[in-house]
């Protein structure tokens, strides 16, 4: 068992320019199940082997697709964000950095009401290893096994995962959901999924500043998660209303410090690592516990 | 992207919200004229700059090593009735720097004086429109005290703030603006005044993709009259590829050099007052290795997050901003290697310490694709670069940054 993605999934690629085409190819080169792309004014013709539609509606019903990881380029970001939805995809994973804010208050208008759920944006995505990959994480460090990750970040995910396989945890998957203010799941949607999957045996989650959505995923875990949960909190030193590279990333008005992230965590009785370096080592003395 | 104070006014008038008659002046000279074209009534000379805090702010006129700071006796908001008194305070205004709780001692050069007609107080408000992240939307926040911190206002009693959520497409409902006029206690004509000025307000926010937009205080003058007598506003930096009138409204002497360089070159930097510089793949790993230098003892000079891809042309760039801060005495590079592979960074490094020189101590720490190849690349540079140096992990490098840097 996963979450969300695995060997049935049929993932189509929206935005097949350079990075959108490089990405399908290592996606499929993984494993995936990549069923085409859609790229408007090129259907009916191929790309490295890709079968390429002009709507997203077009595709789903030659290709049966599932999920969708969407390249476009910011301004019809959300636009793509929208069509998949319309068009019935169940899983979207925007991987598009740069999307402006009120496009994206937009399309979360848009999503309410509909079975879609987005993953994103200014997300490595997500990936079940051994199964399915989504997103530009390099496939090869993630193993399979006992560990649900959970991070608004992409290099730190790489690390807690990279660090996780050097304690010998492997990962049931991994899921980033991104370093933007408003996206689609978020921390509570996937502690929620972990704990009813029956592989995964512990969470790792990795926060950062900016926002309360790990103040809410502390009280969740609190009522919601008995699985033992693993936390790091990035920005303990980050200075107040600067944007830390991501777009979410910003303590505004003395709020969304790490301190009192990290004290919420632990008050729900989080092991919270302080170094990033015991990301791996937090979450197997966790498991043991 | 900020605006200063006097652009975000010109928004807001042209969006229909009553505005107090002001003129930008550049020097004193023209902050004078300004006050005769006013007519040589009462007016206020505010200092432009994006900080915080101007009007308890102070401008420094000496700097002095023994006895402290020779500092004005007025702030970057001052009110005056003469015509002399106004060249003189824009004199000052115009030569010193003004530092604010929100400056740094530095200070922060005025090159922009608003001259404004001043308007006698009644009453004081403050309208606000800023993301709710938690719901995902914009929402107008209002409070009948005006001139106040709203985050403390909002910490300290919540029950004080008025909410509108505003839906994006449709913008503020007329009953919503309406509403809120009742609420913040407007009475009779006062009350059309003020709908139109919030109504102006969400107009703005949503038309130019704004990330901030504030008035505070919006104030009611003894004869009735509603108007902005304070504005702020900040854009989405995301969406101003759909704004190219309001990147004209940039001030670059607002904004620190070296983050602008940056920001050129495709790199997110941003200054911070330790030793240890840091070059990082990702912005959640860049926090963390500023992070785990706190945690083994050193101080972190700098975030930057040279992105996905590291090429020689953005890590030549990276160092020569890092190491143009004298105040770096060590550097960590910590890259973790997915898509962007470990020989290729090594490699990109080693040709950015080749044409930049590295004249501090800087400690790599490589992980991911390709590792060991990577490995060899370094170490076969060591002689040419002796002050590079590997570290076998995360932690093995942040207590051999500490320690370079403390000599």
């Amino acid at each position: 068992m996963s979450i969300l993605v695995d060997k049935s999934t049929r993932l189509l690629v929206q935005g097949m320019g350079k990075a959108g085409t490089f990405h399908a190819i290592q996606c499929r080169e993984y494993g995936t199940n990549v069923v085409g792309g859609v790229s408007p004014g090129k259907g009916g013709t191929a790309k490295d082997g890709f079968p390429l539609f002009n709507t997203v509606a077009e595709a789903v019903s030659k290709t049966g697709a599932n999920a969708t990881m969407v390249f476009v380029p910011p301004p019809g970001a959300a636009d793509a964000i929208m069509e998949a939805a319309d068009a019935g995809i169940a899983v979207i994973v925007a991987i598009t950095e740069g999307i402006p804010v009120l496009d994206m208050a937009r399309a979360m208008q848009f999503l309410k009401g509909r079975t879609s759920r987005l993953i994103g944006p200014n997300c490595p995505g997500i990936i079940t290893p051994g199964q399915c990959k989504i997103g530009i994480m390099p496939g090869y460090i993630h193993k399979p096994g006992p560990v649900g990750v959970v991070s608004r970040s992409g290099t730190l995910t790489y690390e807690g995962v990279w660090q996780l396989g050097n304690v010998g945890l492997g990962q049931s998957t991994c899921v980033g959901i991104g370093g933007d203010p408003v996206h689609g799941t978020n921390f509570v949607d996937v502690l929620e999924l972990f704990q009813k999957d029956p592989q995964t045996e512990g969470i790792l989650m990795m926060g950062e500043i900016g926002g309360t959505a790990e103040e809410k995923a502390a009280e969740f875990i609190k009522k919601n998660v008995t699985k033992p949960v693993a936390a790091f909190i990035a920005g303990q030193t980050a200075p107040p209303g600067k944007r830390m590279g991501h777009a979410g990333a910003i303590i505004s008005g003395g709020s969304g410090t790490a301190k009192e992230k990290i004290a919420a965590l632990r008050a729900a009785g989080i092991l919270v690592a302080d170094s990033p370096a015991d990301l791996g080592t937090t979450m197997k003395k966790a498991m043991k516990k | 992207m900020k605006i200063h104070e006097y652009q975000a006014k010109e928004l807001l008038a042209a969006a229909g919200a009553a505005v107090p008659r002001g003129i930008v002046a550049s020097s004193p000279a023209e902050a004078v004229a300004a006050f005769d074209q006013i007519g040589g009534k009462p007016v206020v000379l505010k200092a432009q700059i994006h900080a915080g805090g101007r009007g308890k702010g102070r401008f420094i006129l000496a700097r002095r090593a023994s006895a402290g700071d020779k500092l004005s006796d007025f702030g970057g908001v001052k009110y005056l009735t003469k015509r002399d008194d106004v060249a003189a305070v824009a004199e000052v205004m115009f030569q010193y720097p003004l530092v604010t709780k929100q400056t740094g001692a530095e200070g922060q050069k005025v090159s922009k004086v608003l001259v404004q007609e001043a308007a006698d107080i009644a009453r004081e408000i403050y309208v606000g429109i800023v993301l709710d992240r938690a719901i995902g939307l914009p929402v107008l926040m209002a409070c009948a005290e005006g001139g106040v911190e709203i985050e403390e206002v909002a910490a300290k009693s919540p029950e004080k703030i008025l909410k509108a959520v505003i839906d994006p497409d449709a913008g503020l409902h007329l009953y919503q603006a309406r509403r809120l006029a009742f609420e913040l206690g407007f009475t009779g004509d006062q009350i059309a005044q003020a709908e139109k000025i919030v109504i102006a307000l969400a107009s703005v926010y949503l038309d130019k993709d704004c990330s901030l937009a504030e008035i505070n205080p919006l104030v009611v003058t003894p004869k009735g009259e509603v108007v902005v007598l304070d504005a702020k506003i900040t854009f989405d930096d995301n969406a101003l590829f759909r704004h190219p009138d309001m990147e004209t409204q940039r001030d670059e002497g607002e904004e620190n050099p070296a983050d602008l360089r940056a920001a050129k070159a495709g790199l997110t930097y941003i200054a911070l007052n330790g030793t240890i510089g840091c070059l990082v793949n990702g912005a959640g790993l860049a926090m963390s290795t500023m992070d785990i230098i706190k945690y083994h003892g050193g101080e972190p000079a700098n975030f930057l997050d040279v992105g996905g891809g590291v090429t020689p042309e953005g890590a030549i760039e990276a160092f020569r901003i890092i190491l143009d801060d004298p105040k770096v005495k060590g550097v960590l590079v910590n890259i973790f290697g997915g898509i962007a592979k470990c020989d290729l960074v090594a490699e990109a490094l080693v040709k950015a310490g080749r044409e930049v020189g590295f004249k501090v101590p800087v400690v790599v720490r490589l992980e991911g694709t390709n590792v060991d190849k990577a490995r060899v690349i370094l170490d076969s540079a060591r002689k040419e670069l002796p002050t590079m140096q590997s570290a076998t992990d995360l932690t093995d490098a942040a207590k051999k940054v500490v320690a370079a840097a403390k000599g």
